[in-house]
C-alpha cells in the first residue's frame, strides 16, 4: 500500500511493522513527531509495546538498554544534542552487544544553538560501535528500519538509522507501506540466548580484569580486549551479513540491492561524487546536467557508515579520475571524516583516483543545484588541483 | 472597494523596558495567549525596582519557550544546552560571587531532564534566583507530557490521559532546601512582580513558580482556550502566604495555593564553603 506521509511517520511506520516491544523516547526537534506517532499507535492499541516518556535521552537509552537485556525488541529516537546527551548509554549499549535499533533525524550541533539539517551528530558517533545506515528519501526510512531490527538481533550490534532532518523527517513523499505478514516472515521474533530471567539468574556487565579470568562456571572467560576484539570483528562481518539481509529484503519486498552504496550512473563514470544521505538523490540532478555536457560523472551516495564499506568504496572508484567526496560534517581540525575515511581506504589501492572535499550546509544552509554545479564543474576540469584541505560551499565570510 | 490594510508605524513608542530588552530580537516567538511575555516583563520590572546596576545581573536558561528569554534579555545572558541551566548558573556564582544571577527557564528543562540540577542547588542552597514558567506541558517541541503534567491531561504523548502523577514544585523546592519559595500566576502580576523583587533581594536559593498558559499545545488539547486558563487563575486560587507546600498541588478543582510559601535564612553555598574549605587558611 502506498501513502504518502512525512519521513517520520516512515520512520514509526517501520517501528509499527517490526513490533517493537519497548519505546523509550525524549522530544527533540526535528525528531519529535517521530515519537508522537509511535505513542500514539501504541496508546491505540494498533502497537502492543510499553512507551515510556522517560525525562531525557540518557534515560531513553537507560531503558532500552534494560529493555534489550530483557529480551525484548526496544526503540528509541533522537537528533543532535540529544544524541550526544546519550553518549555514555550508547557505548554502553554497544559494549552490551544489545539490538537496540534508534533513528536519528539528522540536525546540527549546538553551540550556537541549530535546529536545521546537517550530519555533524551521527557523524561524530562513529567510533562508538554502533552500526550506521542512512536512508536517502521515505522509502529508504521505512524499510532500513525494518532490516535494523533483523541485522541487529543477527549480529548482536545496534543499529542508528539517520535520515536528514526537516529535508526527509518533514517533508512528505508516497512509499509503499510492507505487508505485516510479509514483514512477520523477513523478521523472525527476537530470541536472545540470554536475558533477565529471575527463572535463571544471571550477572550481566560485570566488572573485567585486564587479563582474562575464569568465569563464575569456571571456565576461561574473555577479557576487555578479547570483548571489545570480538566486537570489532563482528563488526566487520556485518558487511557480508547486511548484504545478505538486503537479498532477503529485496526477495520478500521487490526493493533493495544497494545496501552499502548507491551508485547513480557510475559504471562508465570518469568522476564520482561521493556523500552520504539526501544530498546524493539531489546530487543526481547535477550529474544529469552535466552529463548532457558530455561530462562523464556519477554519484555515489554512502548508505552504510560504519562498518565503513572500504571495499566497496574502493572497487567503486576504481580507475577512476577522481573522487568529490561532499559532507555536512566535519573532523573538526582534520577533514571531512568521509573523505579521511576514503582516502585511507585507497591508500592500498594501485590506481588511485585523485580525491576532492567539500563542507557544505552546516546548520542547515541551503544547498543550491547551482552550488554543486559549479563545485563538481571546478573539480572535474582541473581534478589535479589537489589541496589536501577542504573546501567550503556558500560560506558568506 | 475594499481599503487596503493601513502600514504599521514604522516604529512603535519607546517601552519602559526597552533597556532591559534586546528590541532588534523582538518580534519574540512566543505565540499569542502565552503567558511567558508576562513573566519576562515582571521580571525585568523587578529587576529595575531592586535599583542594583544592570551589569550586576547575569540571566541563565535551557532549552524550550521560555529559554529564549536569555536571547531577549540586555545584560549578559546565557542559552545553555537543555536541563543544565542551573550548573551553568552555579558555575557564574561560584566564579564572581557578587553577580545576581537568575534562571529563568521552563518546566519541562527545569524539572525534568535538569530536575537532578534543581535538587542539589537547593540543597546547597546556592544564591541565586530560579524562574520557573510552568506550562504543564513541553511547549515547543509541540506538546508532550512533562513532569508537571497534571495526571489525566491530554499531550501528544498521551493522547489518552496522562497516567503518572506531576511535581508538586514548591514542596520539592522546600524538601530539598531552598531559601524562599512563591507561586503565582500570570494573572498576578503585581504579586509576581514583588516575589521575584524579594527574591532577587534574598540570599540563598530562591524558587518561583509561575504557572502561565500554553493555549497551543496544553489547552488546545485540554478544552481550556487561554481566557478560559485565566478565570481559572482568577476564581480557582487561593492566596495563602506560609501555607504548607504539601498542600500546594495543582488541583485546579480543589483549589491551587498562591502565595510565598517559604521564606527562612540558610547559610549559602558560598558561606558555608568560606566557613569550613577556608578557615585554615586563616
Amino acid at each position: 500500500m502506498h501513502i504518502i506521509e512525512s519521513g517520520n511517520v516512515a520512520a514509526a511506520t517501520g517501528v509499527k511493522l517490526a513490533r517493537a516491544q519497548v519505546i523509550a523516547a525524549y522530544p527533540i526537534t526535528p525528531q519529535t513527531p517521530l515519537t508522537e506517532k509511535l505513542s500514539e499507535f501504541v496508546e491505540s492499541g494498533a502497537l502492543k509495546a510499553e512507551y515510556i516518556p522517560v525525562e531525557s535521552e540518557h534515560s531513553a537509552m537507560a531503558v532500552c538498554i534494560a529493555a534489550s537485556t530483557a529480551g525484548t525488541r526496544a526503540f528509541t529516537a533522537t537528533s543532535a544534542n540529544g544524541l550526544l546527551y546519550m553518549v555514555e548509554q550508547l557505548h554502553w549499549a554497544v559494549g552490551a552487544r544489545l539490538p537496540i535499533v534508534m533513528c536519528v533525524a539528522n540536525r546540527g550541533i549546538g553551540a550556537p544553538w541549530t535546529v536545521w539539517n546537517d550530519q555533524q551528530d551521527t557523524i561524530s558517533q562513529r567510533d562508538a560501535g554502533w552500526i550506521q545506515i542512512y536512508a536517502n528519501d521515505h522509502q529508504q526510512i521505512i524499510d532500513a528500519v525494518i532490516k535494523a531490527f533483523r541485522l541487529a538481533q543477527t549480529v548482536s550490534i545496534p543499529v542508528m538509522v539517520c535520515y536528514d532532518g526537516y529535508l526527509l523527517s518533514h517533508t512528505y513523499m508516497p512509499f509503499d507501506v510492507p505487508e505485516q505478514s510479509k514483514v512477520d516472515s523477513f523478521l523472525p521474533a527476537f530470541a536472545p540466548t540470554h536475558f533477565l530471567d529471575p527463572e535463571n539468574p544471571g550477572n550481566f556487565n560485570t566488572v573485567t580484569l585486564p587479563d582474562i579470568r575464569p568465569g563464575v562456571d569456571g571456565e576461561m572467560a574473555p577479557g576487555y580486549i578479547e570483548i571489545r576484539h570480538n566486537l570489532h570483528q563482528d563488526l566487520r562481518a556485518t558487511l557480508d551479513t547486511f548484504v545478505e539481509i538486503d537479498k532477503a529484503f529485496e526477495k520478500e519486498f521487490g526493493r533493495g540491492g544497494n545496501p552499502l552504496v548507491e551508485k547513480y550512473r557510475c559504471d562508465d563514470a570518469d568522476f564520482v561524487a561521493v556523500c552520504i544521505g539526501s544530498l546524493s538523490y539531489q546530487l543526481r540532478d547535477v550529474i544529469d546536467i552535466m552529463r548532457e555536457n558530455d561530462v562523464k560523472i556519477g554519484v555515489m551516495g554512502v548508505q552504510m557508515y560504519r562498518p565503513f564499506p572500504d571495499k566497496a568504496i574502493v572497487d567503486a572508484l576504481r580507475g577512476k579520475k577522481c573522487a568529490i567526496v561532499f559532507e555536512k560534517a566535519l573532523s573538526y581540525g582534520n577533514q571531512g571524516a568521509l573523505y579521511a575515511d576514503i582516502k585511507a581506504a585507497l591508500y592500498t589501492s594501485e590506481k588511485k583516483p585523485r580525491i576532492h572535499n567539500y563542507i557544505l550546509g552546516l546548520g542547515g544552509r541551503e544547498i543550491k543545484t547551482q552550488q554543486l554545479l559549479d563545485a563538481l564543474t571546478a573539480s572535474c576540469t582541473s581534478p589535479d588541483t589537489f589541496e589536501d584541505t577542504p573546501r567550503w560551499i556558500g560560506l558568506k565570510l | 472597494m475594499s481599503k487596503n490594510p493601513q502600514p504599521l508605524k514604522e516604529k512603535h513608542g519607546a517601552h519602559p523596558l526597552d533597556d532591559l530588552i534586546r528590541t532588534d530580537r523582538i518580534p519574540h516567538i512566543w505565540c499569542s495567549g502565552c503567558g511567558i511575555g508576562t513573566v519576562f516583563s515582571s521580571c525585568l520590572t523587578a529587576i529595575k525596582a531592586t535599583g542594583i546596576p544592570y551589569n550586576e545581573f547575569a540571566m541563565v536558561s535551557g532549552i524550550g519557550c521560555s529559554g529564549r528569554a536569555a536571547g531577549y534579555i540586555k545584560l549578559d545572558s546565557f542559552h545553555t544546552t537543555h536541563g543544565r541551566a542551573i550548573p551553568f548558573a552555579s558555575g557564574i556564582k561560584m566564579a564572581k560571587p557578587d553577580l545576581n544571577v537568575i534562571v529563568f527557564s521552563g518546566d519541562g528543562d527545569l524539572f525534568a531532564i535538569g530536575g537532578n540540577h534543581f535538587i542539589h542547588a537547593a540543597r546547597r542552597n546556592m544564591d541565586m534566583t530560579v524562574i520557573c514558567v510552568n506550562n504543564l506541558i513541553y511547549g515547543m517541541t509541540g506538546g508532550q507530557v512533562a513532569a508537571t503534567t497534571p495526571s489525566k491531561a491530554k499531550t501528544t504523548t498521551t493522547p489518552f490521559g496522562n497516567p503518572d502523577a506531576p511535581f508538586n514544585l514548591p514542596l520539592l523546592a522546600y524538601a530539598a532546601g531552598a531559601s524562599y519559595v512563591a507561586r503565582w500566576t500570570i494573572l498576578h502580576v503585581r504579586d509576581l512582580t514583588n516575589a521575584i523583587n524579594e527574591a532577587l533581594l534574598k540570599k540563598g536559593f530562591s524558587f518561583i513558580e509561575v504557572l502561565a498558559p500554553c493555549p497551543i499545545n496544553y489547552g488546545r488539547r485540554n478544552k481550556q482556550k487561554s481566557l478560559d486558563t485565566l478565570k481559572l487563575y482568577q476564581e480557582k486560587t487561593i492566596i495563602r502566604n506560609g501555607a504548607d507546600p504539601a498542600r500546594a498541588d495543582i488541583d485546579f478543582d480543589r483549589g491551587v495555593i498562591l502565595g510565598t510559601f517559604i521564606d527562612r535564612e540558610r547559610g549559602t553555598c558560598d558561606d558555608l564553603y568560606e566557613a569550613t574549605c577556608r578557615r585554615s587558611e586563616d
